[in-house]
C-alpha cells in the first residue's frame, strides 16, 4: 500500500498526462482518418464494377492507393512522414507530431473497413432504394451507410484500438502520451514500475473502448430483437 | 400502359480468358394495358426478374424499346429516371425491407428521398399501413414481423408514392399458402380500388391464375404465349406451358 502510495505521488501526473494524451491523439486521429476513410470507402464501393457507378480505372487507382498505404508498416511510416510532417504541423514530435502519421497510416486502414461493412449491405436493399428513385448520394447515406451503422461502429472500436496501439509506437519517436513514457522511463531508465503502470491503463483502455463499442452497435442494431 | 418492343438483353462475361455473350432477352414485346393484372410465367432462369427489371430500367436493354404511358423512356437517365420510377412501384420475393428502419419510416422512405415535408409522408404512409391492416405495428422493425406482414409492409412502401404501375418480381414465392393468398387478395384488391396496373412475375401458374386477368409465358429469354389467363390455360400452345401445367395441375384442379 505504501508503495503504491509513494509510486502515484511521484508518477500519477506523468501517467495521469500521460493517459489524456494518448487519449486526444488517438481520439483526433481516429476522427481525421474517418474523415478521410468514408469517403474513401464510400467511392470503392459506388465505383466497383457491380456498384452505383461502376468505373474500372478509377476503382483500381483507388484500391492500389488504399494498399500501398496499408502495406507500409507503423514504424516506418512514422520516420518517413517526419518531413511532412513538420510541413503540415511545424513539428514531427509531442502530440500534434504524432497524430500526422496516425492519420495517414489509419486512413487507408478505415477505407476497408468502411467498404467491407458497406459491402455487408444485402444489395436487395439498394436495388429497392434505386427502383423508388433514390439518387445516388440518397442511397449512399439512407441505404449504405444507415443499414451499416452498427457494423460501422464496431469497426470503429477497432480502429480506435489500432490506432491507439501506434500511438504508443509513437512514442519511439517522442510522440508523447504513454508510449513515450514507456520508452523513457520503461526502457531506457529501467524503471519497470512505470512501464507495468502503462500498461495496465492501455489495457483498461482498450476494454472500455471495446465493450462501448460492442454495446453501442447492438443497441442500435434493429435486426435482432 | 407498358408496351416494351423487341427488347434484348445480352450480358458479357469472361470465362477463361474467353469472352462469352449470354443472350438472357430475345427479340421481346408485349403490351400491359392499364388496370391489368399482367403475368409472366416461366421456369427458373428464363429471364423473368431481367424482363421486368427492364420495365423500370433497373437494368438497361441492349436494344427495343420501353414505352411507358406512350412516352419512350428507354434512354431515360438521371432526374428523368427518378421521376419515371416513382410512377413504378416494386415489390420483391425477399421483401428487401431496411432492417435499421421502421415499418412507417420504411413506408415513408419513397417520399423522404422524393422530398415530401415529414408530416404528409407520415400522414399517406399511415393511411396504406390501415389499408394494409399493420396500422398497429408502425413502431415496429422488420425483423420483428411475420413474412406475410413484411410484404405488406412492402406492398405499402411500393404505394408509398401513389404509382400507377406495380412490379411484383415473385411476391409470394417466399410465402406459405394462407399467406400468399392473403398478399393476392391484396394486390388484387389494389388493382380494382386504386386501379394500379400490375405486372406479377411468378413460377406458379396456380399464383398467376388466381391474380392475372393476362399472362405471358416465358422460356429462355423469348416469349413462347400470351393471352388471357383462361385462354393460355385451358387451349396451352407452347410446350413450356403444357409442361408447366402438367407439373402443377394438381395445385389447379
Ligand atoms: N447481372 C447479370 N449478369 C449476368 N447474367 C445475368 C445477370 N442477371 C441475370 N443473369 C442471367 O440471366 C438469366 C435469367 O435470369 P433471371 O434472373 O432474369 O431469371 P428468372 O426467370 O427471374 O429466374 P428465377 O425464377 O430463378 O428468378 C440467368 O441465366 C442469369 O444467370
Ligand atoms: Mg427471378
Amino acid at each position: 500500500m505504501e508503495y503504491l502510495q509513494a509510486f502515484f505521488n511521484q508518477y500519477g501526473t506523468l501517467l495521469a498526462q500521460g493517459t489524456w494524451a494518448t487519449i486526444v491523439m488517438t481520439f483526433v486521429s481516429t476522427a481525421l482518418a474517418y474523415v478521410i476513410g468514408i469517403p474513401l470507402g464510400v467511392l470503392v464501393v459506388v465505383t466497383n464494377p457491380d456498384g452505383l457507378h461502376p468505373h474500372r480505372i478509377f476503382n483500381t487507382v483507388l484500391g492500389w492507393i488504399v494498399n500501398i498505404g496499408r502495406s507500409i508498416p507503423f514504424i516506418i511510416l512514422l520516420v518517413a512522414l517526419i518531413p511532412f510532417t513538420r510541413w503540415i504541423v511545424g513539428t514531427s514530435l509531442g502530440v500534434p507530431g504524432a497524430i500526422v502519421p496516425l492519420v495517414v497510416s489509419a486512413a487507408p486502414f478505415v477505407a476497408r473497413m468502411v467498404e467491407q461493412s458497406l459491402q455487408e449491405v444485402n444489395g436487395g436493399l439498394i436495388e429497392a432504394a434505386q427502383s423508388f428513385g433514390s439518387s445516388t448520394w440518397q442511397i449512399v447515406y439512407k441505404v449504405y451507410l444507415k443499414e451499416s451503422l452498427p457494423s460501422l461502429i464496431r469497426g470503429g472500436a477497432i480502429t480506435f484500438i489500432t490506432i491507439f496501439g501506434y500511438s504508443a509506437m509513437a512514442g519511439t519517436v517522442g510522440g508523447g502520451g504513454l508510449g513515450d513514457i514507456a520508452i523513457r522511463y520503461g526502457y531506457q531508465r529501467y524503471q519497470n514500475d512505470v512501464m507495468f503502470a502503462t500498461i495496465i491503463i492501455l489495457i483498461i483502455l482498450v476494454q472500455i473502448v471495446q465493450s462501448v463499442g460492442t454495446h453501442w452497435a447492438r443497441r442500435i442494431d434493429k435486426r435482432n430483437r | 400502359m407498358i408496351q416494351l418492343e423487341h427488347i434484348t438483353k445480352t450480358f458479357d462475361h469472361v470465362e477463361h480468358g474467353e469472352h462469352h455473350e449470354h443472350h438472357v432477352l430475345k427479340d421481346v414485346s408485349f403490351t400491359v394495358e392499364d388496370g391489368d393484372t399482367f403475368g409472366i410465367i416461366g421456369e427458373s432462369g428464363a429471364g423473368k426478374s431481367t424482363l421486368v427489371r427492364c420495365i423500370n430500367l433497373l437494368e438497361k436493354p441492349t436494344s427495343g424499346k420501353v414505352i411507358i404511358n406512350g412516352t419512350d423512356v428507354t434512354n431515360y437517365s438521371g432526374k428523368q429516371l427518378v421521376q419515371l420510377r416513382r410512377g413504378i412501384g416494386m415489390v420483391f420475393q425477399n421483401f428487401n425491407l431496411f432492417a435499421q428502419r421502421s415499418v412507417l419510416q420504411n413506408v415513408t422512405y419513397p417520399l423522404e428521398v422524393a422530398g415530401e415535408a415529414k408530416d404528409a409522408r407520415e400522414a399517406r404512409a399511415r393511411k396504406l399501413l390501415s389499408m394494409v391492416g399493420l396500422s398497429d405495428k408502425e413502431k415496429l422493425y422488420p425483423s420483428q414481423l411475420s413474412g406475410g406482414q413484411q410484404q405488406r409492409v412492402a406492398i405499402a412502401r411500393a404505394l408509398s408514392t401513389a404509382p400507377s404501375i406495380m412490379l411484383c418480381d415473385e411476391a409470394t414465392s417466399a410465402l406459405d399458402t394462407m399467406t400468399t393468398n392473403t398478399i393476392l387478395n391484396l394486390l388484387k384488391r389494389i388493382n380494382k380500388e386504386l386501379g394500379v396496373t400490375i405486372v406479377f412475375i411468378t413460377h406458379s401458374l396456380a399464383v398467376a391464375n388466381s391474380i392475372c386477368n393476362r399472362i405471358a409465358v416465358i422460356d429462355d429469354g423469348k416469349i413462347v404465349e400470351q393471352g388471357k389467363t383462361h385462354d393460355v390455360f385451358a387451349h396451352p400452345q407452347a410446350k413450356v406451358t403444357r409442361e408447366l401445367l402438367d407439373m402443377e395441375g394438381k395445385a389447379l384442379a
